[in-house]
């Protein structure tokens, strides 16, 4: 599958994901589908049948509450059976909307209380130092969640401790719940704020896939003792007309049978 | 009419007469229910974006100022993510802070673990001179708030935005610190805080019916707790049965030992959150599997009673 169809097939499982609910965090979830896809079509090394594999590539989704993106690329990938999907937080599932560690095959860190998983893909990175691990670790931050000062504290340490295997990835979405970021407390310009704190900073279309592609690899290969952000702008919603349209509104929304149907029609 | 409607059209009230009163969000203004109070006072409602451990001490800084700020988040986010800032810049200054955390314990339901807080009541309540409160409903509520805005010295609550479930009827009287008595028997005392009483409730006319009499006891103030209330109760039954939405570490089960081993030691037992991690699932699906049902309550009263 390329990574057009990838992508298509993942905002289609991520919303047979919300549906089997009936509601949850459509907007964030369909706004990161496409780095899930060039990352996991092209960068992530990872084996479904080893989760636990000592010498992969990690992704830490700090912006927890999009599990459901996460879930669907991963069910696709082969990592847990597809009908997991529609287990959404009922009691005992494997998927709860926000990710858990130890809940979920292919998912490297707990998430959902926002603002700390800068510091845990610290912590990965340092573990993989030590242990010799030569592989990369990805973090994915909503935008709003850069409100949280422990994102600083930890982009300070990751410029410090010169983590250049570590890419930061930020859902610049331009929303949050109460509204436009801009308007709530501004976080722009993101890209100035992390190369200020050390780190190599490029932006890029969030929907693009060679740009992501290029972007990605470009971090990768650098290798300059800095530590890498990749600030991607994106539109909450992605894929689907009626959610763009939503605006902040989007960002926990019902999935109806309805809307799920012109959904999958729009997403052919 | 659900909590969320009930808190934020009294306390707008509130805010017409009383110009000290600030209102602080951290993004959870719509979820939360404050929302239209930012078009009325523009000036005294501010969303501080996802950073609420920069909320509680903006809020410290407005209450050494002498104005009442009000911050609101999820349980969690508001009481625990703030945890240091709260106990120094709050609680330690002394300051007039209320603190009000939404879908306490397992009314987080499908936002799940991570949202999940069963500890609040027992950090809050280890805090120096802070009052704690575990609402019950919207009527509750409603006359409770011109009470939170004069008490002197930091105040936490928890209450269910979206509960529209009502216990008490107008004729209700809030008083701060005092237990409400619903029920007057010998056998056994039942103590319940929060959403806890309506399950209370059920257990207790399940258990009248079956010949039994149980003083009942709800607890809206957790600290100051109305031991006067609760010693008097377990002297005249001798078996005390506490219900709380949170875990039975240092919450309202620990607050009511700490008085009875002291002052009346009383065969006890909780229905509580005994160490278990918190999950996502529906409401009843939860309560099931935390064993916080009126059936737990019942089973559990029942065993007590068997002592006697
Ligand atoms: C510490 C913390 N505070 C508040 C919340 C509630 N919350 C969940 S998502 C969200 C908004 C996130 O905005 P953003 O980071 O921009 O994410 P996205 O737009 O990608 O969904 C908030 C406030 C939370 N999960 N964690
Ligand atoms: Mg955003």
């Amino acid at each position: 599958m390329d990574v057009v169809q990838f992508s298509k097939e993942i905002r289609r499982q991520t919303l047979r994901c919300l549906h089997s609910q009936g509601s949850g965090h459509v907007g964030g979830s369909l706004s990161i589908v496409d780095v899930l896809a060039v990352l996991y079509s092209k960068h992530m090394h990872v084996d479904p049948k080893q989760p636990k594999m000592a010498d992969r590539d990690r992704l830490v989704l700090s912006k927890g509450h999009a599990g459901p993106a996460l879930y669907a690329t991963l069910a696709l990938k082969g990592f847990f059976p597809e009908e997991w999907l529609d287990t959404l937080n009922k009691l005992g599932t494997r998927l709860p909307s926000h990710v858990n560690v130890n809940l979920t095959p292919g998912v490297d860190m707990t998430a959902g209380s926002l603002g700390q998983g800068l510091s845990c893909a610290c912590g990965l990175a340092l573990a993989n130092r030590l242990k010799g691990v030569k592989r990369y670790v990805y973090v994915i931050t909503g935008d709003g969640e850069l409100q949280e000062g422990q994102n600083w504290e930890g982009a300070m340490f990751a410029a410090q401790k010169q983590l250049d295997r570590l890419i930061v990835l930020v859902d610049s979405n331009k929303l949050q719940i109460d509204g436009a970021t801009k308007d709530v407390i501004n976080v722009e310009d993101i890209c100035a704020k992390f190369a200020s704190f050390g780190f190599d900073a490029q932006r890029v279309n969030g929907h693009d896939f060679d740009a992501l592609d290029q972007a990605i690899t470009a971090a990768k290969s650098a290798q300059n003792g800095k530590p890498q952000c990749i600030v991607m702008d994106t539109v909450k919603g992605k894929g689907v007309d009626f959610y763009e349209a939503m605006g902040a509104g989007v960002h926990s929304t019902t999935v109806t049978d309805e809307q799920y149907a012109a959904a999958l029609e729009e997403l052919k | 009419m659900e909590l969320r409607k009930e808190y934020v059209n009294e306390l707008a009230r509130l805010m017409r007469e009383n110009d000290k009163i600030v209102v602080l969000d951290a993004d959870l203004a719509g979820a939360g229910g404050t929302k239209p109070l930012y078009k009325e006072f523009p000036d005294r409602c501010i969303d501080v974006g996802i950073a609420e451990a920069n909320m509680a001490c903006i809020a410290a800084g407005l209450a050494a100022e002498g104005f009442v700020p009000f911050i609101h988040s999820f349980v969690p986010f508001v009481a625990r993510r703030a945890l240091d800032q709260i106990a120094v810049s709050v609680c330690y200054s002394e300051q007039n802070v209320r603190i009000v955390g939404f879908d306490p314990g397992v009314h987080t339901t499908s936002n799940g673990g991570t949202h999940m807080s069963f500890e609040d009541i027992a950090t809050m309540r280890a805090f120096c001179n802070i009052a704690v409160l575990d609402v019950v409903d919207g009527v509750q509520l409603r006359k409770a708030l011109p009470y939170i805005v004069e008490h002197k010295g930091p105040l936490y609550m928890r209450f269910v935005r979206k509960q529209t479930d009502e216990l008490f009827d107008e004729s209700y009287q809030f008083r701060f610190g005092k237990a409400d008595k619903l029920a007057d028997g010998d056998d056994l005392t039942i103590v319940a805080s929060g959403t806890m009483l309506f399950d209370a409730l059920e257990a207790t006319k399940r258990l009248q019916g079956e010949g039994y009499s149980v003083d009942l006891l709800g607890i809206h103030t957790v600290k100051p707790l109305d031991e006067e209330a609760i010693v008097a109760s377990a002297r005249k039954t001798g078996r005390v049965l506490t219900a709380e939405n949170h875990s039975i570490h240092g919450g309202l089960y620990g607050a009511v030992t700490e008085v009875l081993s002291a002052r009346c030691p009383t065969l006890c037992d909780a229905v509580a959150v005994r160490d278990k991690l918190t999950q996502v699932g529906s409401l009843n699906d939860l309560k099931r599997d935390y064993g916080l049902t009126a059936d737990d309550i019942y089973v559990r009263a029942k065993k007590l009673l068997a002592t006697k």
